[in-house]
């Protein structure tokens, strides 16, 4: 029985296992460079597209496996375009954010039409999605780079939260914000815990739950005092956060969350089971262009330019990060925090070895096997448990 | 004379955590037609697949004495180089393919860089009139009916030299003629000397086909009857089976007074979504009351799940046309969710593709038709959705250890339960049940029969498809019976009989015919 646990344990939350392991040994190996306060904030800033495009691509995953090649391409057109109304015609920031989204949403219900209500294989639709909006970037900057963005626009995404308390050399906020944090979260599952409780439900065992909570909270109070060592909450977390927890909410907690879910479970039976199933595939596809125009807000801001080669292979970064984070690539099963922690997990793979001064090439290479052992250990462990 | 040809002693197999056979004992001699019986997950299929290899030597305990020497299968080729071959439930042919292609698939003929198809496809044709199908071995497989499939699967494994065939539920997917075609033809082989082991849920045949029958029960051998010695009745074979006397496969229900239609179809005529000339359902009328069960009888491909199908918000065919009517109301169900809001659910005959989330727990497929019953304002309510897949696992009596369990761990009847339970959550007025017992044992099927008179003593109207006559004379207060898209009869349950039903049916095929 105790072996048991400690199996399904080991299970459930491999890649957070595998996460830190991976975590201590760059850190051992950059003499603990990894962690500098430094390189945690540039860690969030540097993969912020990852972590937008993969909660989108995890929707499109989850219908069935069907993957968006056209992410990468629809983030640079779409900065394209922002940067070009934004830079050269002198455009209102406001306006342009609404007409860079509009864009996105477009490209994606044009997609999403073709994937849904024409059942045009989304393979082939987002690969021809691939090849036009890269061209269309190029048309739009006509082979040159657009820079600088103006500077109200970089602070909405590159600059941090003030800090209320005025502390020296370390931001109070950050640490103060890390505990709240942490406290809610506490909280809340204390509360659930006590209604399931009171309402006659089953409950996990107490100590797995409070170690649960334990770490988690941990995590949040040290990452928001190593931020608070450097300059404190960067705005892009914020971003980052409000997307992941919507969409975390949507995918767990509402029906169109679960309407996802049956499609990639069993198409048929979810169809025969009253769900549009092609609205299903619609909405993946068209949110995805959606997320694909916040990537870019937030590539252009970073970057401080747009140009006709950002967003190169942004799409195999996010559909990576589905697949090691444990999204099946059959469909119908993965969940946002574990994409999270895929995204992490390469970031942190990206960043020890740049630390390192490893070849690029060779990254390249670590990466493609840390996904395809990602992808073998999901469909062994699969087998082993039927 | 009889000679033993296959003796399994004391075999035992056990999974993480199940004992799935424990000490099973079975004897088989030459030439006799062998059957093996028990309830779902009663281990028959697991018995089968240690013979033919499918689980290797080595994975189990006991031994398999074939022709007197001890076997020792690593894999299905070591089975079938000895002559035995297993045909499964599910039929294992590429529909693209032709049957020559299909009956030597992965035993290809020739060389194997040039494939010899003049020889392939003249010994294919040579097997296939020996089980007496009259195809070409160059027809495609996805142009024969289930009935002929069958038929290529046991010329396939002709082919392969079998000298002891074994068939897991045969005659699962096939109407009383194309059945009884089949085991005609195993008789016939029997005669040539073939040996042959079948595994069935349907008590008459075996009593037809069998000259042994072996009942396992929840993974042991429990006893193997013998036509010449003992008196087997279907009765005795049930008894063998649960443990206990069955007296009454059909549960009373008590007699109402039917007056309020439920539903009524009109001229209703549906086109296939391919092939959109043919008339896949041509000019069918018909009721269903209030409180009523009502079966629809008829061969495979009679059009019966097509019509359910496309009453159920147009989820089958193109070109409908007709009336519908709800409680005397003409609707238009355009939808799945619009043929749900107006409480019409659709049972299907195939849960494990059309049905279920095989992936999924019993909980997510509860509520899988009814979110909205479990959520306010898009948002499901866990405790809710937990508390209601309980309810019904208590109220259908799934055997699971929490509804937490994924469906595709369950056993065929308590999948079916779960697939009830969904529609069950839905509050449907009209539940249409596509064959709501095929492949799932009597005890299971006793069950399932006093959920469908629960149901109509709540005042529902059942909608019952079901190939297997005595089902539904057993449970049906009237009867329509359908042949090749077209109502042929329609019989009260009182009048009814099985000749009564398959005469109405062979006499439409005539009056078509001419």
């Amino acid at each position: 029985m105790k072996e048991k646990s400690v199996g399904t344990f080991l299970k459930k939350y491999t890649m957070i296992i595998v996460l830190v392991i991976v975590a201590l040994f760059f850190t051992w190996q950059t003499q603990g460079r990894l962690i500098y306060p430094q390189n945690i904030n540039n860690l969030i800033s540097q993969n912020a597209y990852v972590f937008i495009l993969a909660t989108g691509m995890l929707l499109c995953i989850l219908t069935g496996g069907n993957i968006d090649l056209s992410v990468g391409s629809v983030v640079c057109f779409v900065g394209a375009v922002g940067a070009t109304l934004m830079v050269k015609k002198g455009m209102n920031m406001i306006l342009c954010i609404i007409i860079m989204l509009a864009v996105g949403l477009a490209i994606g219900i044009w997609q999403g039409f073709w994937i849904a209500y024409r059942r045009i294989p989304p393979f082939i639709v987002t690969l021809a999605g691939m090849l036009m909006f890269r061209g269309l970037s190029n048309i739009v900057l006509q082979g040159y780079t657009v820079a600088p963005m103006p500077q109200n626009y970089l602070n909405l995404f590159n600059s941090y939260i003030i800090d209320f308390f005025h502390g020296e050399n370390f931001n109070i906020t950050s640490l103060v914000v890390g505990i709240v944090a942490a406290v809610i979260f506490v909280l809340l599952q204390f509360r659930q815990r006590m209604q399931r409780v009171k309402k006659g439900y089953e409950v996990g065992s107490i100590t797995n739950d409070i170690i649960k909570c334990a770490l988690i909270s941990l995590v949040m109070i040290v990452l928001m005092w190593r931020l608070g060592m450097y300059k404190g909450i960067p705005n892009i977390l914020l971003w980052i956060l409000v997307i992941v927890i919507i969409y975390g909410y949507v995918t767990s907690k509402t029906t169109i969350g679960r309407h996802f879910y049956a499609v990639g479970g069993n198409e048929k039976a979810a169809k025969l089971s009253g769900i549009n199933t092609n609205r299903v595939y619609f909405i993946a596809y068209a949110n995805m262009g959606l997320l694909a125009a916040v990537a870019a807000m937030v590539t252009i801001a970073r970057l401080n330019s747009a140009n006709p080669t950002a967003g190169d292979s942004y799409e195999m970064d996010a559909i990576g990060s589905c697949f090691i984070g444990g999204a099946s690539a059959y469909g119908g099963s993965g969940t946002i925090p574990g994409v999270i922690v895929g995204a992490t997990l390469m970031g942190v793979i990206n960043l020890g070895m740049s630390i390192m001064g490893i070849d690029a090439n060779w990254q390249k290479v670590v990466k493609g096997l840390v996904l395809l052992g990602a992808v073998i250990f999901d469909v062994e462990s699969k087998k082993n448990s039927r | 004379m009889s000679k033993t040809l296959l003796e399994m002693k004391n075999i035992t197999k056990t999974f993480p955590g199940v004992k799935a056979l424990d000490n099973v004992n079975l004897k088989v001699e030459e030439g006799e037609i062998h059957a093996l019986v028990g309830e779902n997950g009663a281990g028959k299929s697991t018995l089968m697949n240690v013979l033919s290899g499918i689980y290797p030597f080595g994975s189990y305990e006991g031994d398999i004495f074939y022709e007197g020497e001890v076997c020792k299968f690593g894999k299905i080729k070591d089975s079938e180089s000895v002559g035995i071959v297993i045909i499964h439930q599910e039929l294992a042919l590429v529909p693209e393919m032709t049957i020559g292609e299909n009956m030597y698939l992965g035993n290809e003929q020739g060389k194997s860089y040039s494939i010899d198809w003049n020889q392939t496809y003249g010994e294919a044709d040579k097997y296939l009139k020996q089980v007496g199908l009259k195809e070409s071995s160059r027809t495609q497989i996805k142009d024969i009916g289930t009935g002929k499939q069958q038929l290529v699967e046991i010329a396939k494994a002709l082919a392969k030299r079998a000298k002891l065939l074994i068939l897991d539920e045969p005659t699962s997917s096939l109407n009383e003629e194309d059945s009884k075609a089949l085991l005609d033809l195993l008789l016939e082989f029997k005669k040539q000397g073939m040996t042959s082991i079948i595994i069935s849920h349907k008590l008459n045949e075996i009593e037809y086909i069998a000259d042994k029958i072996t009942v396992i029960r929840d993974g042991a051998t429990i006893e193997t009857l013998d036509k010449q010695g003992d008196n087997v009745t279907e009765a005795r074979i049930i008894q063998g089976m649960v443990g206990r006397e069955l007296t009454d496969r059909y549960p009373k229900r008590e007699a109402q007074n039917l007056i309020e239609k439920a539903l009524e179809v009109k001229n209703w005529t549906v086109y296939h979504p391919l092939y959109s000339e043919r008339k896949v359902v041509d000019d069918v009328s018909l009721y269903v009351k209030k409180g009523e069960v009502l079966g629809i009888s008829g061969l495979m491909g009679a059009g019966r799940t097509e019509l359910a199908m496309s009453i159920f918000g147009k989820s089958y065919g193109k070109k409908i046309s007709g009336q519908l009517l709800i409680n005397n109301k003409e609707v238009s169900l355009n939808t799945e969710r619009e043929a749900i809001d107006h409480k019409i659910a659709y049972v299907t005959e195939d849960r494990k593709d059309n049905g279920l989330i095989l992936s999924n727990p019993i909980r997510i497929n509860t509520t899988l038709a009814n979110l909205k019953g479990v959520s306010k304002r898009g948002v499901i309510d866990a405790d809710k959705e937990i508390a209601v897949a309980n309810e019904f696992k208590d109220k259908l009596r799934t055997k699971t250890p929490s509804v937490e369990q994924n469906v595709g761990n369950l056993s065929g009847g308590n999948q079916q339960k779960v697939l009830l339970s969904k529609w069950m959550f839905a509050e449907p007025d009209i539940l249409i049940l596509d064959e709501p017992t095929r492949g799932i044992d009597v005890g299971a099927k006793y069950e399932i029969y006093c959920i469908i008179n629960d149901l109509v003593a709540a005042g529902k109207s059942v909608i019952m498809i079901s190939s297997e006559l005595p089902e539904v004379l057993g449970m049906s207060d009237r009867i329509y019976i359908m042949n090749s898209g077209q109502i042929a009869g329609e019989l009260d349950a009182k009048e009814a009989t099985q000749e009564k039903i398959m005469s109405h049916i062979i006499k439409s095929g005539k009056e078509k015919n001419e």
